[in-house]
């Protein structure tokens, strides 16, 4: 829908990972104005993107886009989202110059610009699927999110500043949908995260029994690893941009 | 004579020696922010004592190469410029290079500045060095996470930009949606430029492309040609905002690889036929800038083409080596919508190439390397011979090249930069070209790598 500033790699991460099982990917690139075909779509991924962009997909949820976006989660549907789009899919987000532009309310969320940006490499523990495994990624944003009760993160920030820097949580989970800070772009790195929204699609459309074919994932472990590393040798990489 | 001026000369000229003789960085920014401290507006007077003012250059892509081969047809048309150099592009590299080409009591061995400036400081710039040209080349999404937002550099340009007068003319790049609305309620005179030859042109935006909603009404722009990034002939199909028509336009271009190119500029003075030994489409834009900007100061038109014609690229933009039998062809790669073009020039003749890229994510390449999902690696697919990656994200490259379609055996890893030139050599066959691809800093270390080896010299001495 809103594909910029590096998120191109989460689609390309999951169109090759089901291309090379076998199973085919039809990817509809979703403009300004209609809505989502809420029976067809089985996944959803909405990007971050400048100001200006936000302003404008702010307008277009108000209609009947964002309406079509919270009946697919509703069925069912997987649904991924990074950093300017995660933010509207809360219930506000308070921009620095005081404006507040309406989110759709899908995350009981909600967004208040900081002064300092927050940037830099991130690690998160998340257990979703499960397993408790590491994702990382890159976050860029002046944006603080706040998780109403009873609202699951997606994970702890191990390093980085995650939602808000302060209560350690990164991201936010409601029904197949996920929202978080991290580019890097974040599924090419964490193709087990990948698998995992493949995965969960799949078995809504075709029953619990779908198994995903293993791949050798020597090449992303191996650039997921060196990330690891990096933060590990430099500690904390942070830095701020008042 | 001015005391505090000459204070600030004498505290600059010292820090100069002191960090030539230390050998820090060839002194290329710090003499200067020495002499600010002592006279603040050292800047302004030095300027203000050359007779032919300032020329200011910026843009995201091509300020380098622009601003040098302007040098060049300054050079050509017996000015005598003062150049600030090796990207020391901050307010204290264009005052470094003014104390450098001035004596102690002020007077300045120039007659013209040319100062290429980063995006974020040219209000500064504009304040103290009060230009009589200005030139912004593009506007491209850029290591965002240094200053933000393109909108945010868009805005603070205009409003340096309207603080010149009449007298100043400012150069535009017309086929840049984001560039060509900065001369909307200018005072100063606007000299539009472009490319006007639809043969060079791209059917649809690329990936990487940004910018390209309408400034009046936010609708997306229609583009009947693309030639680079977002740059191209565009059109708003809801409230009619179009671009402008370039004063100073390639109306026929023929590239020639990486041998070159053939362009024919018409100018208000009339055409220039010109032969450029830089590839690409994106230094055809280089060209044309620069010969705009000399519209703009009025210099001869065989000057121009003298100097075009034998420019070679500036540091760090292209740059070829013989090593032994073999030829490194060293370009750098800084975001998405540059390293795609460098990709499509060296790709273009269809033959298996040799390939190194090197992927730093120190605080001068960007932090953030998500951009390199937005270059269209898939080019690269089917014609690689082989491709060898290092620097501190060469994981990154290798895991990009993969989900390009890349064959996974053909894509190398090598951490150490020296062991990984050295086999990337070793594969290169005699008499072929290893294509060297860095980041800014990746591209400092080869060029160390290759003077310790004695094959280029420092970079600061040319
Ligand atoms: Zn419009």
């Amino acid at each position: 829908m809103l594909n910029i500033y590096g998120d191109r790699g989460n689609i390309i991460s999951l169109a090759r990972r089901a291309q090379w099982r076998g199973i085919d990917v039809n990817i509809v690139n979703q403009g300004v104005g209609g809505a989502v075909d809420v029976e067809q779509t089985d996944l959803l991924f909405v990007g971050g993107g400048q100001d200006k962009e936000q302003l404008t997909v702010c307008e277009d949820f108000k209609g009947i886009k964002g309406k079509s976006i919270k009946e697919a989660v509703e069925a069912g549907a997987v649904l991924l989202s990074i950093c300017g789009g995660y933010q509207l899919l809360g219930h506000f987000f308070k921009t620095g110059t005081g404006e507040t532009l309406p989110g759709i309310g899908l995350f009981d969320a909600w967004t208040i610009a900081g002064k300092r940006r927050f940037i830099g490499n991130v690690l998160v523990e998340s257990q979703v699927g499960g397993e408790k495994r590491t994702l990382v990624g890159f976050e860029n944003h002046s944006g603080r999110t706040f998780l109403a009760e009873g609202t699951p993160p997606l994970g702890k920030a191990l390093v980085g500043f995650g939602n808000n820097g302060d209560d350690g949580s990164e991201g936010a989970v409601y029904r197949n949908a996920y929202g978080c800070y991290l580019h890097g772009s974040l599924l090419p790195k964490n193709p087990w995260f990948a698998d995992h929204l493949l995965l969960t699609a799949l078995r809504r459309r075709y029953g619990s029994t779908v198994t995903l074919q293993p791949l050798d994932d020597a090449v992303e472990e191996r650039a997921h690893q060196s990330v690891v590393e990096h933060m590990r040798r430099l500690g904390t990489v942070r830095s701020g941009v008042s | 004579m001015d005391p505090r001026l000459s204070a600030s000369l004498l505290a600059g000229k010292t820090a100069l020696l002191l960090s030539r003789r230390l050998g820090i960085g060839g002194g290329t920014t710090f003499p200067g922010t020495v002499a600010r401290r002592v006279d603040p507006s050292a800047t302004a007077k030095l300027v203000g004592r050359l007779s032919r003012g300032a020329t200011v250059v910026t843009g995201t892509n091509g300020k380098t190469t622009t601003s040098r081969l302007l040098s060049r047809i300054m050079q050509a048309a017996d000015l005598h410029p003062v150049h600030n150099r090796a990207g020391a592009n901050l307010i204290g590299g264009v005052t470094s290079a003014l104390v450098a080409a001035s004596g102690l009591s002020g007077q300045v061995r120039a007659d013209i500045g040319l100062f290429e400036v980063d995006e974020a400081v040219l209000p500064s710039v504009l304040l103290e060095a009060r230009p009589r040209v200005v030139l912004i080349t593009n506007l491209f999404r850029d290591q965002l996470d240094r200053y933000g937002e393109v909108d945010y550099l868009a805005r603070i340009w205009r409003q340096g930009l309207a603080q010149l007068d009449e007298q100043a003319t400012v150069v535009l790049n017309a086929d840049d949606p984001l560039v060509a609305n900065l001369g909307e309620g200018l005072r100063s005179r606007i000299v539009y430029y472009g490319l006007q030859d639809e043969r060079e042109g791209l059917p649809s935006l690329p990936h990487a492309a940004d910018s390209k909603s309408c400034l009046h009404c936010g609708t997306r722009l229609d583009y009947s040609i693309v030639y680079y990034g977002h740059l191209g002939k565009y059109r708003c199909p809801n409230c009619g905002a179009a671009r402008p028509v370039p004063e100073v336009g390639a109306v026929a271009v023929k590239t020639q690889g990486t041998a070159g190119s053939e362009l024919v500029v018409a100018t208000p003075r009339g055409e220039l036929a010109l032969h450029s030994t830089m590839p690409g489409v994106y230094n055809l834009y280089n060209t044309v800038a620069a010969v705009a900007a000399a519209e703009a100061l009025g210099l001869d038109h065989a000057a121009i083409k003298q100097a075009v014609e034998t420019f070679s690229a500036a540091f760090g933009r292209i740059e070829r080596i013989p090593v032994g039998d073999k030829q490194l062809f060293l370009a750098l790669v800084k975001n998405p919508v540059g390293f795609g073009e460098v990709l499509r020039t060296v790709l273009s003749d269809g033959h298996s190439k040799n390939l190194f890229i090197i992927i730093n994510d120190k605080f001068a390449d960007g932090t953030d390397i998500s951009w390199l999902w937005d270059v269209d690696f898939e080019l690269v697919a089917g014609r690689a011979s082989f491709v060898m990656t290092s620097g501190l994200r060469g994981e990154d490259m290798a895991l990009r090249l993969k989900y390009a379609g890349v064959d996974v055996d053909s894509v190398l890893l090598e951490k150490n930069l020296g062991a990984a030139l050295e086999k990337a050599l070793a594969l290169t066959p005699a008499g072929e070209t290893l294509y060297v691809l860095p980041t800014y800093t990746a591209l400092l270390e080869v060029r160390d790598l290759l003077r310790r080896l004695g094959h280029v010299g420092r970079f600061w001495e040319d």
